[in-house]
């Protein structure tokens, strides 16, 4: 095994082999190495990073699906930049991903931690909290949707009214639309949160714990000095997975407002669907393809800025 | 020599299918889908193949969401479709972007396409060359429950005439529960549904204004008229509380499920609403103003030929467009989908003017208009914006209709190809 390993090794072992094909086994071994990377690597390229650049190229065109795309320079950024529709949509935008990401991380925390101390029904309880996850956006979102309708037909105005508090509009108001449709996709996510808060608790050795029972720290400092830093590691890729997550909503925004996409009044429409309308309701093919580069940008330093805030202290 | 025999037989059969290769000519038909348009036009291609035995039609169906962008992708990858339905509102895009070839004045004079089609076809006109023709036609109308009339103390068989009229029978029909919220719709209103087009093309011209000029590229709703139009509308919300926008999600929903009065719908869902069970509705003519003035948005879907169709594959697709756009055509579509025939002759006949369904629509055709879209659903969501500045966030009319007549013409003018 360890021959095989050593590359100079195996070929010193066998010179005949070396001569007979023309190459060094250390050759060989790269040349099969890059073989099997070269697959992965041409898909990428052809599938992700091929209409990345492209995208990018086109974003300094005026490319409309029908005639050849005509560079003009920055024109589409100009344009987006000084399109208020295009700030609504950035503030929304922001505003899902500001609350929406802390809201599910700590509610999500919140649940798992108790969570793990339930015996009884654990597995049910879970399964309940995961189902969400496995139900597809659509149907979820018709299903909230529906919930969230003026009386005669919506169930919580109907809760509402029988309990004595005032009707709510939610979706058809400009306030309460997004922060309805945020609810959603807090609760979609919620269940995949736990799951991985979960295992990250069970992975915690249950020694510390004793250690610290053991010199009388309270509950709360057990949590506060043991728990969370050594939760670290999955609240970093948790508050990434759902920062990216809300940042790129569609489905549920979509979905709960298909005969006023985004509306009313652009409240609650995300950069994602307003690229999606200006690419196949307008067919403006380079400014969608602007706005893209835009989100990208977006993604990129809301990542990089996360994993750096988030970086292990040394 | 049996041998032989079945040689000669083998060289006589395969030459027969040769020569039949060599005579048959297949061609391409595209369409979105929807159940009743896919089933009528595989009757019509049966139809057509009879009559026509050495041409194959390959019908070819697409979602509707994705119908538009298929359409588009497969001219620039050099395929495609030889015959494609296409909404009027696509032409312009359609034309710049090279995708459809000026109609055959042999096979399509213009005179007679002037003189036995509805005038509406006139936006598949352009520069001197029709570039489609429909089968089918659509209009608005109102429908209204004949249950709920009754139950308002109304007289089923005698819908409203005109818009006092519709507002008198709304309010009565109207119901609200103690605190105010409403349980049954008067009427319908719903922007995103059909209210645009009623708004657009027919409250606008009934207050005495026109929607646009120059070939619908400049708004003019900016206007006395306009500002009238708006107000009414917004009223029926606000003053008269005969509806809600968002009242059972969809104005079409509200409906069928017989908690509203009255909406006005097009010809295209009467296949849907043909299923209510639970109680009868009737058509009636979109509302007159006081003066008698009536108007209506009529709109339809064309056939039309790739730019790339040429050669036998051209005469056959001449053929077929020709047939699709037959009286005969025409009446199985009426029969099968429910859209009414793009012909006069085929349309105003005694019997489909007395039909109490048909009628209604008709009438409306004579009259009606049809909006020059450049970017329809662009267009769309601004009247839909329009209304909800007013109803949601108490934006003046005239504030929000400058507004409007402003963003739509930047619409207009960004979409210019």
């Amino acid at each position: 095994m360890t021959a095989s390993i050593e590359p100079q090794g195996a070929a010193l072992a066998r010179p005949g082999a070396t001569r007979a094909s023309g190459f060094s086994m250390r050759t060989k071994r790269l040349l099969w190495v890059w073989g099997f990377l070269a697959l992965p690597i041409l898909f990428y390229s052809v599938i992700r990073f091929y209409p990345t650049l492209q995208a990018f190229w086109l974003s300094l065109t005026n490319w409309d699906l029908l005639r050849p795309a005509k560079f003009i320079g920055f024109a589409n950024y100009t344009k987006l930049f000084s399109d208020p529709q295009f700030w609504k949509v950035f503030k929304n935008t922001f505003t899902y991903l500001i609350l929406g990401t802390p809201l599910s991380l700590v509610l999500a925390f919140t649940i798992a931690f108790f969570l793990d101390r339930v015996r009884f029904l654990h597995g049910f309880i879970r399964a309940l909290y995961f189902l969400p996850y496995l139900t597809t956006a659509a149907a979820m979102a018709w299903v909230w949707r529906w919930f969230y309708q003026p009386p005669p037909i919506g169930i919580i105005n109907d809760v509402f009214g029988m309990i004595g508090l005032p009707q709510q509009p939610f979706i058809r108001s400009t306030d309460q639309a997004l922060y309805s449709i945020m609810v959603t996709a807090i609760w979609a996510g919620l269940g995949f949160q736990i799951i991985i808060f979960m295992a990250g608790l069970r992975a915690i050795p249950t020694t510390f714990y004793e250690a610290a029972r053991i010199d009388g720290l309270g509950e709360w400092a057990i949590l506060r000095k043991i728990t969370l830093p050594l939760l670290k590691p999955t609240t970093v890729f948790l508050v990434v997975f759902s920062s990216i997550g809300f940042l790129r909503i569609f489905d549920q925004v979509y979905n709960m407002t298909t005969n006023d996409p985004g509306g009313p009044l652009g409240s609650t429409k995300p950069l994602v669907l307003m690229i999606y309308q200006t690419a196949f309701n307008s067919y403006a093919m380079g400014y969608a393809a602007a706005q893209t580069v835009v989100l990208f940008t977006i993604l990129l330093i809301v990542s990089l800025l996360q994993l750096w805030i988030l970086r292990e202290k040394k | 020599m049996r041998k032989a025999t079945l040689f000669a037989g083998l060289v006589a059969g395969f030459s027969t299918f040769a020569f039949n290769a060599a005579q048959a000519v297949e061609i391409e038909y595209w369409q979105y889908v929807f159940d009743t348009r896919v089933k009528a036009m595989d009757q019509l291609i049966a139809e057509f193949q009879k009559a026509n035995p050495d041409i194959t039609v390959k019908h070819v169906t697409f979602p509707y969401a994705d119908y538009q962008t298929r359409v588009i992708a497969a001219n620039m990858a050099g395929q495609g479709p030889d015959v494609m339905q296409l909404f009027y509102g696509w032409l312009d895009k359609f034309v710049a972007g090279e995708l459809l070839q000026p109609l055959p004045a042999d096979t399509f004079p213009h005179d007679k396409i002037e003189s036995e089609f509805f005038p509406i076809v006139s936006a598949m006109k352009r520069g001197d060359d029709y570039y489609g023709l429909p089968t089918a036609v659509r209009s608005l109308a109102l429908f209204y429950n004949k249950k709920l009339f009754t139950e308002a103390g109304l007289d089923p068989n005698k819908p409203p005439e005109t818009l006092d009229e519709f507002v008198a029978a709304a309010e009565k029909i109207a119901k609200h529960d103690a605190s105010g919220n409403l349980t049954v719709a008067g009427s319908t209103l719903d922007m995103g549904g059909q209210d645009h087009q009623w708004w657009r093309e027919v409250l606008i011209r009934q207050y005495g204004g026109t929607p646009y000029t120059d070939n619908d590229e400049k708004v003019a709703y900016d206007s006395e008229a306009g500002i009238q139009a708006l107000r009414f509308y917004t009223s029926l919300q606000l003053e008269k509380k005969i509806g809600q926008v968002g009242f059972m999600d969809e104005g079409q929903a509200a409906f069928r499920a017989g908690m509203a009065g009255m909406t006005i719908d097009g010809t295209f869902r009467l296949g849907s609403f043909k299923t209510i069970k639970d109680f009868e509705w009737g058509v009636t003519e979109l509302p007159a103003n006081t003066e008698g003035v009536r108007s209506n948005y009529a709109s339809y879907f064309a056939n039309a030929i790739s730019a790339k169709t040429e050669g036998e594959e051209l005469e056959a697709s001449k053929k077929f467009l020709a047939y699709l756009t037959s009286p005969e055509a025409m009446n199985i579509w009426l029969t099968e989908v429910g859209e009414l025939p793009a012909r006069r002759s085929a349309a105003l006949t005694e019997k489909n003017l007395q039909d109490p369904i048909y009628g209604p629509f008709l009438k409306g055709l004579e009259y009606a208009h049809t909006t020059l879209f450049k970017d329809e659903a662009a267009q769309r969501q601004n009247a839909i914006d329009m209304a909800n500045r007013v109803l949601l966030e108490g934006q003046s009319v005239e504030d929000s209709i400058k507004q409007a007549a402003e963003a739509e013409q930047e619409i207009i003018d960004a979409a210019k190809p």
